[in-house]
């Protein structure tokens, strides 16, 4: 395991070749010397692995839900990849001989696997039934109650006022002690529904794919800003110094002090707030915020290091030291704050959609708030499929994300490390 | 040391005029403003009253005089008048809400903190012994579970299934139907015997630090705490003006005890991560094993010097955490129906009252900063390095 953790000596990567070619070693090098340290922390291993179950949920809905029109595309996207990993792989040159084929073998045989999925399942939910907005249930399974006075098992029994709404199949009244055949949404699990259906017939496993589309986007897209946003306001307020340095720097301690909750929860009597906004918004506030206060402090330590001196001294403009030099610096830092935006981000979504505010037509904070609003939250267990799939996917990705970006804490500040 | 403190008392007002500026200028971009809608863009309303409102609101003043107006007329409380509640004015309102947010908030930032460094101190001195990875991915889960859904299991649990605790609002109409007093007078009570109780615990608190034989300061502190406690029982039981109160507070203490417990549980394990790995760091120094070496007890070492520098750093956090509380507090009074600035300043978002939306937001930005302000204070007296150079 040591040999794992101990960084490989450039001059043995870098080997010989065009300049593109020894970058390219040199950063698969970084990578897998990255890998290896962050494969030995458990917790982030799991955390990656939901994510990507996660991943895998929000990817293969589009693939279930509509025939052949989207799924013949997606099977040859997917298809494609193992053939594309076995040509790129031998021109990474050196990188063949050292046998490394654990990862493209991965990548063929997850690919490999997805086309059989592909194949298999593509189409298999019909819109009318399965879309997630829109779709219905047209024929739940009969249950079959029967009509008492005193409820005690609300599974077999119905009570006499209940019986009201319903009929006999011949249309006579029900009676005391009749068995009473009716319809009912939401249905539990059954065969049809793997997760149940919620209140208007909608298929619970189909929304929380959905849901799950909707999270990654607005995570990845608020991170990236996030990252864009700090990196560069960190890298400028260090390297510049002055009144733009402090300029930043009292905005962030301004956006840092304010609760960002309630800024959104304003903003959004002002604008219609659709995902894309409020991932931009997330992302502007958390980088110009808190994120920027780190990375600047982590780019006046790279600022004062020898070869920012040297670049310059060897002509290099401010925008090519920020940029070439400075900024490659700070990245692995941003990295990790990329992972906690996507956390907040995440849990902010969601609790705006279940406030209500925000436009969009589905997401797991909106599956949340339907089953509060229609008073399933104090039933307890006996609607389980409406209370906890889509509170759990919240908390379980929000999550994954945190501890992935624990793990990658641990890689990236030795400190944290062995003890 | 005032110096210091005034100094960040400037800052923050400097601060906070930037904040309110930001926020005029929000208002002013809004892209449909309210008064066109409601006035100029309204077939009900003739051209010349819709001019006339337009005047009488001094929208057709440049933006410069409007600013300044907004800018006087908030410092003098002056917030216009209420479009949901209408003859109300916003500061009435407001003035009624605030001390509502400010008992749950002044609860659970206390309770919270010291719950948080108590367990992670605990938690970073059994390090590798069982249980470590539970308590740990536990407090992950907590400080990223989803906050609504796990106050309404939560309300599920002991609300409903317990039945230990009332579902949400402040107050059980039923008992207040003839009260003498109203709902606010008695929650004004419950807060300053808070807050006074609260000053004279951390007097108590701050001045036993002094105290180097620990006997006596362990003496000194019980008869203290046990006085106040006296003085408590005293208060509500036997005087008359308490013993009056004593069955409505109760009714509001005992709404309040759920969300205090949400809040707590949802915001302390951010302080207890931060807390162990920032004792872990301390734990690896030098002088504590020094003060090993020298053979003072176990619990000294740990209260006493790891505890007491690793405390530096999630003092710190707290500036970032009452930003933090201050949301779990809105979507906690949202999701209880607590009638606080939280649930204010939503009803207010989704009723379209912008004068009262507003207004609350200020405040929620006034409480903030001025948590700011109580946290920078804190950091001197326990940063010597602050309280001698004033940088």
């Amino acid at each position: 395991m040591t040999d794992l953790l101990e960084a490989r000596p450039v001059t043995d990567v870098a080997g010989k070749g065009s300049l593109w070619r020894i970058r390219a070693n040199l950063v698969w090098a970084g990578a897998t010397n990255n890998w290896n340290l962050f494969r030995t922390n458990r917790v982030g291993i799991v955390g990656l692995a939901i994510i990507l179950f996660f991943a895998l949920m929000a990817l293969i809905h589009p693939v279930l839900m509509s025939g052949m029109r989207w799924y013949s595309g997606a099977a040859l996207f997917v298809l494609i990849w193992p053939v594309v990993a076995w040509m790129i792989w031998p021109l990474l040159g050196r990188l063949r001989h050292e046998r490394r084929v654990t990862l493209p073998l991965t990548v063929g045989i997850a690919a490999a696997l997805l086309a059989v999925a592909g194949v298999t399942l593509g189409g298999v939910w019909d819109a009318t039934t399965y879309h997630p907005v829109v779709g219905n249930e047209a024929n739940p399974p009969v249950l079959y109650r029967t009509v008492v006075n005193e409820v005690t098992d609300p599974d077999t029994e119905m009570s006499i006022r209940e019986a009201l709404v319903y009929s006999n199949a011949d249309g006579s009244p029900l009676q005391l002690g009749d068995v009473a055949e009716i319809r009912e949404q939401p249905t539990g699990p059954y065969g049809r529904h793997w997760l149940g259906t919620d209140p208007l017939g909608r298929d619970i496993l189909s929304q929380l794919m959905k849901g799950a589309q909707g999270a990654f986007l607005l995570g990845m897209v608020a991170a990236l800003v996030t990252v864009l946003v700090a990196t560069s306001v960190g890298a400028v307020a260090a390297y510049m110094g002055g009144w733009i340095d402090s300029f930043f720097m009292r905005l962030a301690d301004l956006l840092l002090m304010l609760p960002a909750l309630a800024i959104f929860i304003v903003m959004s009597s002002v604008f219609h707030f659709e995902l894309w906004h409020l991932a931009i918004l997330i992302g502007m506030l958390s980088g110009f915020g808190g994120v920027a206060i780190v990375l600047k402090s982590q780019a006046l330590a790279v600022k004062v290091k020898p070869f920012i001196e040297a670049a310059r001294v060897a002509g290099g403009s401010t925008f090519r030291v920020i940029t070439v030099h400075v900024i490659p610096n700070v990245m692995p830092l941003s990295l990790l704050y990329m992972m906690f935006t996507v956390t907040g981000a995440i849990q902010t979504e969601a609790v705006l959609s279940f406030l209500g505010l925000l436009n969009i037509d589905m997401s797991w904070g909106l599956m949340i708030e339907l089953a509060r609003n229609q008073g399933y939250f104090l039933t307890g267990m006996r609607f389980w499929w409406l209370v906890f799939p889509a509170g759990l996917c919240v908390s379980l990705l929000a999550a994954a994300f945190f501890l992935v970006g624990r793990a990658m804490d641990e890689v990236i500040n030795p400190r944290l490390r062995k003890r | 040391m005032i110096r210091y403190i005034a100094r960040r008392g400037a800052q923050m007002f400097v601060l906070f005029i930037i904040f309110l500026t930001l926020t005029f200028l929000l208002l002013t971009a809004l892209p449909g403003d309210t008064v066109k809608q409601r006035f100029a863009t309204n077939p009900n309303v003739p051209p010349e009253a819709a001019q006339l409102a337009i005047e009488r609101l001094g929208l057709d003043k440049p933006l410069w005089e409007q600013y300044t107006s907004y800018m006087w007329n908030f410092f003098r409380g002056d917030f216009g008048f209420s479009f949901l509640q209408y003859p109300r004015p916003v500061s009435d309102i407001i003035l009624e809400r605030l001390p509502r947010t400010l008992v749950l908030f002044l609860t659970v930032l206390v309770s919270y903190y010291i719950l948080g460094f108590v367990a992670g101190k605990f938690i970073a001195w059994r390090r590798g012994r069982r249980g470590e990875h539970a308590i740990t991915i536990g407090s992950v889960f907590l400080y990223t579970v989803f906050y609504p859904w796990f106050a309404l299991m939560l309300i599920w649990f002991f609300a409903f299934y317990a039945d230990v605790v009332p579902i949400n609002k402040f107050l059980d109409p039923q008992e207040w139907v003839d009260a003498p007093f109203s709902s606010n007078h008695v929650f004004m009570v419950i807060f300053g015997v808070l807050l006074v109780g609260g000053i004279v615990a951390l007097t108590l608190w701050i001045l036993s630090r002094r105290i180097r034989d620990p006997a006596r300061r362990k003496r000194i502190m019980w008869v203290g705490y046990g006085a106040l406690a006296m003085v408590m029982l005293w208060f509500w039981y036997l005087s008359d003006f308490g013993s009056a109160r004593r069955l409505y507070a109760g009714d509001i203490l005992h709404h309040m005890i759920l969300p205090v417990i949400t809040i707590t549980l949802i915001s302390f394990a951010g302080i207890m991560l931060l807390t162990r790995s920032s004792m872990l760091e301390t734990m690896s120094e030098d002088f504590i094993l020094t003060a090993r070496a020298k053979g003072l007890a176990e619990k000294t070492v740990r209260d006493r010097h790891a505890a007491r520098t690793a405390l530096l750093p999630v003092t710190t956090s707290l500036v970032i955490a009452v930003a933090t509380v201050i949301d779990g507090g809105i979507i906690t009074e949202t999701v209880y129906s607590w009638p606080g600035m939280g649930e204010l300043l939503f009803t207010s978002v989704v009723g379209q009252d912008l004068n009262l939306a507003i207004a609350a937001f200020s405040f929620v930005g006034v409480m903030a900063m001025v948590g700011h302000l109580v946290v920078d204070i804190l950091y001197m007296f326990l940063d010597p390095r602050i309280r001698v150079t004033g940088e």
